[in-house]
């Protein structure tokens, strides 16, 4: 058993900044993670950081950019949180010696990006992620904060009053990759979850094999809903064999897409009159695959992105890594000829629903990063928006959850007198109904924090033994393979509704074979197969998310299209889609949308670029 | 879903004479089953080898706890290829579809975690960055060398962190600006002469690679003397910060224990000239020694 002030799961750059944050506040900090901190998916970040930094811009700019990229989606109070302290944390890396690209003047450089009123993309090349997640960890070695690496968090101790807004989160329970060992982690004062992306819900992404939606699944589980998850970004530049993320920075400097014809689509077939290849991603990405299905995509599947023009010393000089890229991973050079991409799902704006200072509805449970929900990104994230999501909402859960002092928020978190219920059309049912009975032991008298750790660490026990006694059944890659492919199949850029409900019938499937899911490795040692299969029982949740609330949001707003429903419909959907376990029978309902400012309302406008 | 629903009764009907019993039977059920479970994929790697299009993999593999992996041997995988295939894949594509057990650290699949450096036909590489079809075959497929292997191709990494933290390896100046919003300026030169050593990825391929790693447990190794070369050559840092970086990196086991073999730089999935990012460093240490003398 151990003991901490704060435990933060996860180590990429939010977990990073929150572990900072709080031990700086005094509090005593572990973290604990699936990966060494520099193995975390922050480091394939490329583009950069959005701060409103230079004479010209200012954060109210930046607000206004991202809510519109949001598609008006987003809460004002967490856009403008991320817009007025990205500039202060943007120097703090840079104080932390960040090898930031540099202006002959010697201040930090910055350039285009789509979506974006003002050339405010803080970059190190096209590595800015690497850079960011390093000069974070450094200071984490500096501070000597206990890191519990290659430790898999199975779940949350989290008590189980029956309404989620009155359960406290008390620690975690991990497993220990090297021995087996599962292990308690007791957190005095908070639990911060870090824990990234769930691109591996899809099967063509830019997401690591890690990026699994853990957080976001546990905290699921643990009765706190998860917000707008149908809201899946696809970058529209790809790699099309890997997936790999060739950056927006290409375009930001000038790259050029063209389609089989050689157009310059963006412009020639209207798809954005001003901003063309600037557009926002989401934009973008329709827009490709528009050319693809109308038979003129290159081999039918992607379009060029071409850089050449630009110049060999320009783009070694902000661009290198690309290069290594479409070489490593496609086999182009990018300074002769064009690089094939298509869209990609890069980036999940939904996940775990927390208020601008990352605090849910679970008491001494916080979210951060990607996998949680404040929401800054709305319906579509504007490219240079995570990395600054991740220092400034790090740092102020890692502050809060030590104890310090926050101005009250003004999102409401878990179910409120402004809730509205709401309904999924399911042709199958949905969760795992057979769960209801065997949580029949919850309402009983408060427990004590040291109980509700001792029971989640025995059930943990108790579910690793039973994975590794079986042994016939169905494998974990069969099971997340087919979840995979009907994601993609069916949840993808465009959606229809008698696909989005066959992608509920595969899921419900898939579940199913999962209840005869069984380990193949005996060993206790570095057993991958174990931890994979408790990961693939967190991607058929995340999936069934995802489809829940792409089937109900009945409209078109930002990266979520519908065949059915070709309008933005502000009447109705200026709300966010909120899904919770409640117990196994996944219930969906809504909260509206905070569009109110602090000098300003936000009005949503018609969006073109 | 009956086999599973059964076994326990008959488990429960015998704990209660002979406990240790019921769990020795399952046990030996188990390892029965296991052992007709690698029969069976004995069999699938037989008909697959019969296929020309496929790639021929010998992986290396030792489990300290399983029974008949205690040894380490090698172990056949014939992956049918697609273009563009790389060792990573095809290390995936044999333990999703032949074995579940076979164990590999791996995360981004492109070359920025630094997860899955190992030794492929005699070299240190990554696998996620090396295409197949560059290799010959049989591809050996083996964990990084001078490292204590944990399981089939993961190694412990341990030293290796220890040796990246042992050269304070985080930015230190004592002229940082006042200002909340006041940045250091670096010139566009100097963060270009630091610029390669910032792209390491903890891979750990350099030291696996080193003669002198192997033989002298202490030496700092290539990927740490880098790691001190990057802020030891960042001007914003400031030369009595330097200074101290220099002394880090001369102490016993530093910079004058590496023989310029290039061995590392040879290796390194992301072109850090290392060899001469360490002689770089001896020069300033000698420079630094004279003007003390």
């Amino acid at each position: 058993m151990y003991e901490y002030d704060v435990i933060v799961v996860g180590a990429g750059g939010a977990g990073l900044r929150a572990a900072i944050a709080a031990q700086e506040a005094g509090a005593d900090v572990a973290m604990v993670t699936k990966l060494h901190p520099v193995r975390s998916h922050t480091g394939a970040a490329e583009g950069g950081i959005n701060a409103a930094l230079r004479e010209g811009d200012d954060w109210e700019l930046h607000a206004y950019d991202t809510m519109k990229g949001a598609d008006y989606l987003a809460d004002a109070p967490a856009a403008e949180a991320l817009t007025q302290e990205s500039p202060a944390e943007v120097i703090q890396l840079e104080h932390w010696g960040m090898a930031f690209s540099r202006d002959d003047d010697g201040r930090v450089s910055q350039r285009p990006f789509g979506g974006l009123s003002f050339p405010r993309t803080t970059y190190a090349g096209a590595e800015t992620g690497h850079h960011l997640l390093h000069t974070l960890y450094e200071q984490v070695v500096k501070r000597g904060i206990d890191v519990f690496d290659e430790w898999y968090v199975l779940n949350l101790a989290v008590s189980d009053e029956e309404r989620p807004e009155d359960r406290t989160c008390h620690g975690v329970v991990a497993y220990e990759t090297a021995t087996g060992n599962v292990e308690a982690f007791t957190a005095r004062d908070g639990v911060v979850l870090a824990t990234g992306g769930l691109g591996q819900v899809y099967d063509h992404t830019t997401n690591a094999v890690a990026n699994t939606g853990d957080g976001v699944a546990m905290a699921y589980r643990a009765g706190v809903p998860a917000e707008d998850m149908e809201m899946i970004q696809f970058h529209p530049t790809t790699l099309p064999s890997t997936g790999v993320l060739i950056s927006e920075g290409v375009r930001g400097e000038g790259g050029i897409l063209y389609n089989e014809e050689g157009e310059r689509f963006m412009f020639e077939h209207g798809y954005a009159k001003n901003d063309g290849e600037l557009a926002s991603r989401d934009v973008v990405s329709r827009a490709e695959l528009t050319e693809v299905n109308a038979g003129r995509g290159i081999e039918d599947e992607y379009v060029h992105l071409d850089m050449r023009h630009l110049g060999e010393e320009r783009i070694v000089d902000r661009l290198e890594n690309i290069l290594h890229l479409a070489a490593d991973f496609e086999g182009v050079d990018g300074l002769e000829e064009p690089m094939p991409v298509k869209p990609g799902q890069h980036y999940a704006m939904g996940g775990i629903e927390t208020d601008e200072y990352g605090r849910t509805c679970v008491d001494g449970l916080y979210a951060v990063g990607e996998c949680a929900c404040a929401s800054v990104h709305g319906s579509n994230r504007l490219g240079g928006n995570a990395l600054p999501e991740l220092i400034v909402f790090g740092k102020r859960a890692g502050v809060h959850a030590a104890g310090g002092d926050t101005d009250a928020p003004r999102i409401s978190v878990g179910k409120t007198d402004d809730s509205e219920a709401g309904e999924v059309d399911a042709p199958v049912e949905l969760g795992e109904p057979w769960r209801a009975d065997a949580v029949a032991d919850g309402g009983a008298a408060a427990e004590t924090a040291e109980a509700v750790v001792e029971r989640t660490l025995e059930r943990e026990r108790e579910r690793i033994e039973r994975l590794l006694e079986r042994d016939e059944g169905t494998q974990h890659a069969e099971i997340r393979a087919a979840v995979q492919h009907t994601m993609t199949e069916n949840v993808n850029v465009f959606r229809e509704e008698s696909a989005l409900k066959q992608a509920l019938v595969d899921i419900h499937a898939a579940r199913e074979r999962y209840r005869d899911v069984y380990v193949a490795d005996p060993s206790s040692t570095y057993n991958t197969d174990l931890i994979q299969t408790i990961e693939t029982r967190n991607l058929l949740d995340i999936a069934e998310m995802i489809t829940m609330g792409a089937l109900a949001r009945e409209e078109f707003r930002g990266a979520h299209w519908r065949k059915e429903f070709q309008e933005r419909r502000d009447d109705e959907w200026l709300k966010h889609t909120m899904v919770s376990w409640s117990d196994g029978s996944p219930e969906l309902w809504y909260k509206p949308v905070v569009l109110e400012g602090e000098n300003q309302t936000y009005e949503p406008k018609e969006r073109s670029y | 879903m009956s086999t599973q629903r059964q076994q326990p009764e008959t488990e429960s009907e015998s704990a209660e004479t002979e406990g240790e019993t019921a769990t020795d039977r399952r046990l030996d059920e188990k390892r029965r089953r296991a052992e007709q479970r690698e029969r069976e994929r004995v069999e699938a790697e037989q008909r697959a080898a019969a296929d020309a299009e496929r790639y021929h993999l010998k992986v290396f593999r030792y489990d300290p706890e399983v029974e008949g992996k205690q040894e380490p041997r090698f172990d056949d995988f014939h992956v049918p290829y697609e273009p563009g295939m790389t060792v990573l894949d095809a290390l995936i594509y044999a333990r999703d579809e032949f074995d579940a057990s076979l164990t590999f650290r791996h995360s981004c699949r492109q070359a920025i975690c630094g997860s899955d450096a190992l030794f492929v036909n005699g070299r240190q590489r990554l696998g996620c960055q090396t295409q197949l079809s560059d290799l010959d075959q049989p591809v050996r497929i083996e964990p990084l060398p001078h490292q204590d292997v944990v399981k089939d191709l993961v190694v412990d990494m341990e030293h290796f962190y220890d040796q990246m933290e042992a050269v304070e390896p985080y930015f230190q100046t004592t002229d940082r600006p006042d200002g909340e919003l006041e940045e250091q300026h670096q010139s566009r030169e100097n963060r270009e002469k630091i610029k390669t050593s910032t792209r390491c990825i903890w891979c750990g391929a350099c030291m696996s690679s080193c003669n002198i790693a192997a033989g002298d447990n202490e030496y700092l190794g290539p990927a740490a003397i880098n790691k001190a070369y990057r802020f030891a050559m960042d001007e914003r840092e400031g030369e009595s910060m330097k200074q101290r970086r220099l002394e880090i990196i001369e102490q016993e086991h530093g910079v004058w224990r590496c023989q310029t073999q290039f061995s590392c730089t040879e290796v390194c999935p992301k072109d850090i000239p290392l060899t001469e990012h360490i002689q770089e460093l001896k020069r300033e240490a000698v420079k630094s020694n004279l003007k003390f003398w």
